[in-house]
């Protein structure tokens, strides 16, 4: 295997042992990233000189025999919506083209105090709006499956890098499922944190009620060590709670036996491709035969959700997009693009004298009865679970031209974060050489369990 | 679906200015057919019951976070904050003016 195949536990194994050096493991993802890029393009930015110089600081550490972190030396990549101090933070858009942040988010500053390997950033939809990467101001990144087909998004890029080898793990954020939607998609593991737990201090913010940031990672395992580095609380960001961070890979092997788990009814009707249903269903069953118990439940909120999401997210979008007055940073608001403006006007319809109560206040009424759908729920079952994306990846421009159309791909990803609850997607086979994803959402702080039963759906898959 | 949920390309028109936003007369003319279908869309929740439902906001419980009122990190200098500014005048942002002369001030 080559060594920008490895997963990261492989990876720390073999240079604590020697086995080879984060240099030559550094340089093994550069040249995939050289071989892959022309096609695959998933990388706005590929910081090469400060990789290098970052894995010769691991290597001197190996030398000295200091104790490595879990990630020490581990290749990286970063998506372009989190601030990287001199490193370029474009967001995907052409309105920050060539904008050095002074500073660093807190999710880079702790991968940077454990000598983890910034490899670059990678590329999403403008500002992160967007399911298919497509709304990129700058280069439409493949899909590493099938190069004719979106990796999703919005974090389409770091999803791509993953499933191409070309970085170990990477951060993406997800506001509607921006992160889980494209692990999907590229077949790759996404987790979605609970709101609150990952700090978002230097994340350029789309909707601040909803954003998350997240790791997506080659396995489960590695996706609970990355959380286990990023959690926590952080005096920048007062959403986060002050709840311990636990060592997120301590109970991924204790089974589950006698784990409900939930299967709602409103995530298998219409509108579910049939394909992509039979592989949830054999998943499900899967975890059936290890002991898991099944339950069916309902949320009937579920079918309001989209609504809300496209009130409330627009809405937040016009307050957060003002700051970009051309002033500060970036340049004048002509360079946004089509789907940040259309956001914008949304948002700011919707907040506006006399429609407020209409829009805006209805939906964040709706937005309580869809949480306390998912409270009653988490009284019966342990974990829900279901699709992560109604379809497999579609072609290029196939939902370009509308709007609705390609807000539908997040139907079953957007109420984990109305709810602000954690919920990963992993791979459960595949549709014609394309990869399916299977969901499974916990209640809050609830990533232990949800990391558990993924760990053990992905050892059946094995 | 209500009449209510329709945008006018005049309402877009002004939409459009208290964003600060630009379009040209074929985006307004397409965009005001989007945020239509959108609006027709999300018009749906006027079905949903609220009576006695209290709004959120947000969903993290957190009330009044305070904290401890002093510097937390490194400041930035002058020269890092000004680094992307567009355009500066003796180490200030330089702004477009908002207020017009007048001869009687």
């Amino acid at each position: 295997m080559r060594l920008n195949e490895l997963t990261i536990k492989d990876a720390h194994e073999g240079l604590k042992k020697k086995q080879f050096s984060a240099v030559e493991l550094t340089k093994a993802v550069l040249s995939e990233i050289k071989k892959k890029e022309k096609t695959i393009r998933a990388y706005i930015t590929v910081t090469e000189q400060e990789a290098l110089d970052g894995a010769r600081k691991v290597d001197q550490l190996i030398t000295d025999n200091q104790p490595l972190g879990p990630l020490s030396g581990i290749p990286v990549a970063v998506k372009d919506v989190i601030s990287t101090q001199g490193v370029e933070t474009s967001a995907g858009s052409k309105i920050l083209e060539g904008y050095i942040p002074p500073y660093d988010a807190t999710v880079v500053q702790k991968l940077r105090e454990q000598n983890v390997v910034i490899i670059g950033k990678t590329n999403c939809d403008e500002f992160a709006m967007g399911s298919s990467t497509e709304n990129s101001a700058y280069q439409k990144t493949k899909n590493p499956h099938d190069t004719t087909r979106v990796p999703g998004g919005s974090s389409g890029g770091s999803a791509a890098a993953v499933a191409a080898h070309e970085c170990l793990l990477s951060l993406g954020s997800d506001t509607g499922g921006s992160i889980r939607q494209p692990a999907a998609l590229c077949g790759v593991v996404g987790l979605k944190p609970t709101y609150g737990r990952v700090s978002r201090y230097g994340l350029i913010a789309m909707a601040s009620s909803l954003d998350t940031i997240g790791p997506i990672a080659k396995t489960v395992e590695d996706a609970a060590l990355a959380l286990t580095l990023i959690a926590g609380h952080d005096p920048l960001d007062a959403t986060t709670r002050n709840v311990p961070v636990p060592d997120y890979t301590k109970k991924l092997r204790d089974g589950i036996v006698g784990v409900r788990v939930g299967v709602p009814r409103e995530y298998f009707g219409q509108g579910l491709n049939t394909d992509v249903r039979k592989m949830v269903e054999r998943a499900i069953k899967q975890l059936e035969e290890q002991g898991a118990k099944v339950v069916e439940i309902s949320l009937p909120y579920q079918e309001y959700a989209l609504a809300v999401y496209y009130i409330i997210v627009p809405s937040e979008i016009s307050a957060n997009m003002a700051r970009f007055d051309g002033v500060r940073y970036g340049k004048d608001r002509a360079h946004f693009g089509d789907e940040v403006k259309r956001r914008i006007m949304l948002g700011t319809y919707t907040l506006s004298s006399g429609y407020y109560d209409q829009y805006y206040n209805k939906a964040a009424k709706v937005r309580a009865l869809i949480k306390r759908d998912f409270d009653e729920a988490f009284r019966k079952v342990d974990v829900i679970i279901g699709p992560t994306s109604p379809s497999v990846a579609w072609k290029f421009g196939e939902k370009t031209d509308n709007p609705l159309e390609m807000y539908l791909s997040d139907i079953y990803t957007i109420t984990a974060n109305l709810v602000g609850i954690p919920g990963i997607s992993i791979p459960c086979g595949q549709v014609q050489g394309l990869p399916v994803g299977l969901q499974i959402m916990g209640p809050h702080f609830g990533e232990e369990k949800v990391l558990q039963i993924a760990y053990a759906y992905e050892q059946t898959t094995k | 679906m209500t009449k209510s949920n329709t945008i006018t390309k005049a309402t877009v028109a002004h939409v459009v200015k208290l964003a600060n936003l630009k379009l040209t007369p074929q985006e307004l003319e397409l965009f005001t057919r989007q945020l239509s279908q959108i609006l027709e869309y999300v018009g749906q929740l006027e079905q949903v019951d609220t009576k006695n439902i209290q709004p959120i906001a947000q969903i993290t419980g957190l009330e009044n976070v305070e904290r401890s009122d002093e510097p937390t990190t490194q400041p930035l200098t002058q020269e890092e904050v000004l680094f992307n500014a567009s355009s500066t005048h003796n180490n200030l942002f330089k702004v477009k003016a908002i207020l017009k002369e007048s001869s009687d001030m």
